[in-house]
């Protein structure tokens, strides 16, 4: 099957006179149609910039973004104006983590929602509206009918986020980024949401890249999930393997530091340090200062990225890779 | 330090450090009609007994950092007593509120915001002290120690500024601050939540360690029901301003029996993608404090409510000792008309 979304070698660059901020560092991943690939990072691990790349939200002045990014087969980074406003909404659309910021707080849910429809789709204002309606039922908003007259701040904060989630899947896109779109959740009500983004998904047959910070939520909702430390995809692979056997010292300490049933008399397992500064990059793994398997190797060069299996990969040396075993 | 007899406790190890009682903190909502308000705390009653960790859970809205607030007088109560150490707070031949705030001190969520973004970070730790008494050498010998004790090396990071340090460096000087002034009890609100995973853990274990080494106890409030298992010793639930349920951790965690914390539970992410959560254990939102629903306040989203839910509030069981473990539920109330409770 042909990838719905094909990334390869992505750069961003923040460039201000006082320093250049080395944000994502050659990201190369692909999506099939249907599939959720979750990013999972911490603050600063370029997962964000990565996803707002792909829909070419990035200040254009500022960004510097190199490589190339492909969706359902259009250049996106030669698109222009027109073809962006095409794509956003269209092909490809996307929900945040703060609902109450991403609607506008001076228009109904509603006409909100009409109004990307009738841009897209075209069509009457009745048909739009009707539209909005069955989208409002779609995510499970009750007395729909009643909400798509109501304004963002008469919602709460779950019907907000699934009003964001109706609005996005109005014009049928292909592809939905959602960037931590549960984060800001209260839990019995994250995982409401989570359940309802993971049934859509299915339904509708979207191709999906979840950004989040949190395993469990990952653990929930991917099909393949992504490590993201400093810039670089360090590790990826079918969610339920990387879970159980993570091959990247990164993930394994991020496993082991994530609070889970763990014994009360013992300390948690913790990762030393801090993240690199973007600024100033070490030349080689950007995890080896943190790393307690460090060799000298390390700091030489960036790891390429070794295929243990077709399905995974990581970027670490003491990972095997199975063509250069072959070949030996 | 633990075997030798604090020269600060008066009461006596049997003393229970804070005992609160009926707490309750009513805001106006102002715009919104003279009889608008927001019961953010609704009768709270719980003892906090010396060198113990007492962790409190539940959805935003319900109160835990009001709660938190009314404990340091930083939001003035509407009703309610508060015990520290056998004193009474406050009231004429008690613990002043000063004296009160000497012996606990407390750690928030934000903690750039936390810190004056003037100051470096030492002379923040050395505040406190100071203000408190000591002369200036003196108090800024006392900051280099409790850098040292947070993890970080004074030479390097005590001439450094807020913006200067990373998230976790940071939280690491609000807790050196807080001890700075040696503090019986320290409250940490939401302390670790906005912190990355992996930094996160470093500041638990930190938190573990200094509760040891200087006879702490704590109050931790947090909504990461994992975190709170893991550092809590008796858990406190509460939902819309009341407290649900009470009882030591592993109890609460294995056997929950207030409804809503078998809901919070069961929301919890599977951690195994062979097992997903299929079905939300509960639907909906948590209702605004403004206008919370009476009788049982979880009524709405109860999966098992009935007619007397709606009717009457259920009473926090009968709280014998230290490690009882009791829940607000008609079902659990021999006699009160639910179907499930025994007749």
């Amino acid at each position: 099957m042909t990838a719905l979304v094909e990334v390869s070698d992505l750069t961003v660059r923040f460039v201000t006179r006082e320093a250049t901020v080395h944000a994502v560092n050659g990201v190369s991943f692909s999506v099939r149609p249907g599939e959720v690939l979750c990013i999972l990072g911490e603050s600063g691990s370029g997962k964000s910039v990565t996803l707002r790349a792909m829909m070419r939200l990035l200040p254009a002045r500022r960004a510097r973004i190199e490589g190339a990014i492909r969706i359902d087969g259009q250049d996106v980074l030669a698109l222009d104006k027109r073809g962006l406003r095409e794509l956003r909404g269209g092909l490809v659309s996307m929900i945040f983590q703060e609902p109450m910021t991403a609607l506008d707080p001076v228009y109904t849910i509603g006409a909100q929602i009409a109004e990307t429809v009738t841009r897209h789709k075209g069509g009457g204002r009745a048909a739009a509206r009707a539209r909005a309606l069955e989208l409002l039922e779609l995510v499970k908003i009750p007395e729909a009918a009643r909400r798509l007259d109501n304004y963002p701040h008469e919602l709460s904060g779950g019907l907000r986020q699934r009003a964001m989630i109706a609005m996005a899947l109005s014009c049928g896109p292909r592809l939905l980024l959602a960037d931590e779109p549960t984060t800001a959740l209260d839990a019995t009500v994250q995982i409401q949401v989570l359940v309802l983004l993971r049934r859509l998904q299915r339904e509708l047959g979207m191709g999906t890249i979840f950004v989040t910070h949190d395993l469990g939520v990952a653990s929930e909702i991917a099909d393949r999930i992504a490590v993201m430390y400093a810039g670089r995809i360090v590790e990826e692979g079918p969610v339920a393997d990387v879970l159980r056997a993570p091959m990247h010292p990164y993930t394994q300490g991020l496993l082991a530091s994530t609070v889970h049933g763990q014994s009360r008399d013992v300390d948690i397992e913790a990762i030393a340090g801090s993240p690199p500064d973007l600024r100033r990059l070490p030349s080689g793994c950007a995890f080896a200062p943190r790393c307690a398997k460090v060799q000298s190797e390390c700091r030489v060069a960036v790891p390429e990225p070794r295929w243990p299996s077709r399905e995974r990969m990581a970027r670490c040396v003491r990972v095997a890779d199975a063509a250069l075993v072959a070949a030996e | 330090m633990n075997d030798m007899a604090d020269p600060r406790d008066i009461g006596g190890p049997a003393q229970p450090l804070l005992i609160a009682r009926d707490l309750a903190k009513h805001f106006h909502v102002r715009g919104a009609g003279k009889s608008v308000r927001v019961r953010a705390v609704d009768g709270v009653s719980f003892t906090l007994f010396k060198g113990e960790t007492l962790g409190i859970v539940g959805e935003s809205g319900c109160g835990k950092s009001t709660l938190a607030r009314i404990l340091l007088h930083l939001v003035e109560r509407d009703a309610g007593e508060l015990i520290f150490d056998g004193e009474p707070v406050g009231a004429p031949r008690g613990i002043t509120v000063a004296a009160l705030r000497r012996n606990v001190q407390m750690v928030f969520q934000d903690s750039y915001s936390s810190l004056n973004p003037r100051m470096p970070v030492r002379d923040s730790v050395a505040f406190g002290p100071f203000i408190h008494g000591r002369k200036k050498p003196d108090a800024r010998r006392v900051a280099r120690d409790m850098l040292v004790k947070v993890g970080l090396n004074p030479d390097l990071f005590g001439q450094r500024y807020p913006h200067e340090l990373s998230g976790g460096q940071k939280q690491r000087v609000n807790i050196a601050r807080a001890l700075a002034i040696e503090p019986r009890m320290v409250i940490l609100d939401e302390a670790v939540s906005a912190l990355d995973k992996s930094v996160e853990a470093q500041v638990l274990n930190l938190l573990r360690a200094l509760k040891q080494q200087f006879n702490l106890t704590y109050l931790f409030i947090s909504h990461d029901l994992n975190t709170v298992r893991y550092i809590s010793d008796r858990v406190l639930v509460m939902y819309l301003g009341r407290v649900v349920e009470l009882g030591p951790s592993e109890d609460i965690f294995t056997r929950p029996l207030h409804p809503y914390m078998r809901a919070l539970l069961g929301s919890r992410p599977s951690m195994d993608p062979a097992h997903r959560i299929e079905e939300p254990p509960i639907t909906g939102d948590p209702p605004s404090p403004i206008d919370p629903p009476g009788g049982c306040r979880f009524h709405t989203r109860c999966p098992f409510a009935e007619a007397v839910c709606m009717e009457r509030s259920p009473e926090l069981g009968v709280w014998h000792e230290r490690n009882s473990h009791v829940a607000a539920c008609h079902m659990l109330e021999p006699g009160s008309g639910h179907s499930r409770a025994v007749q």
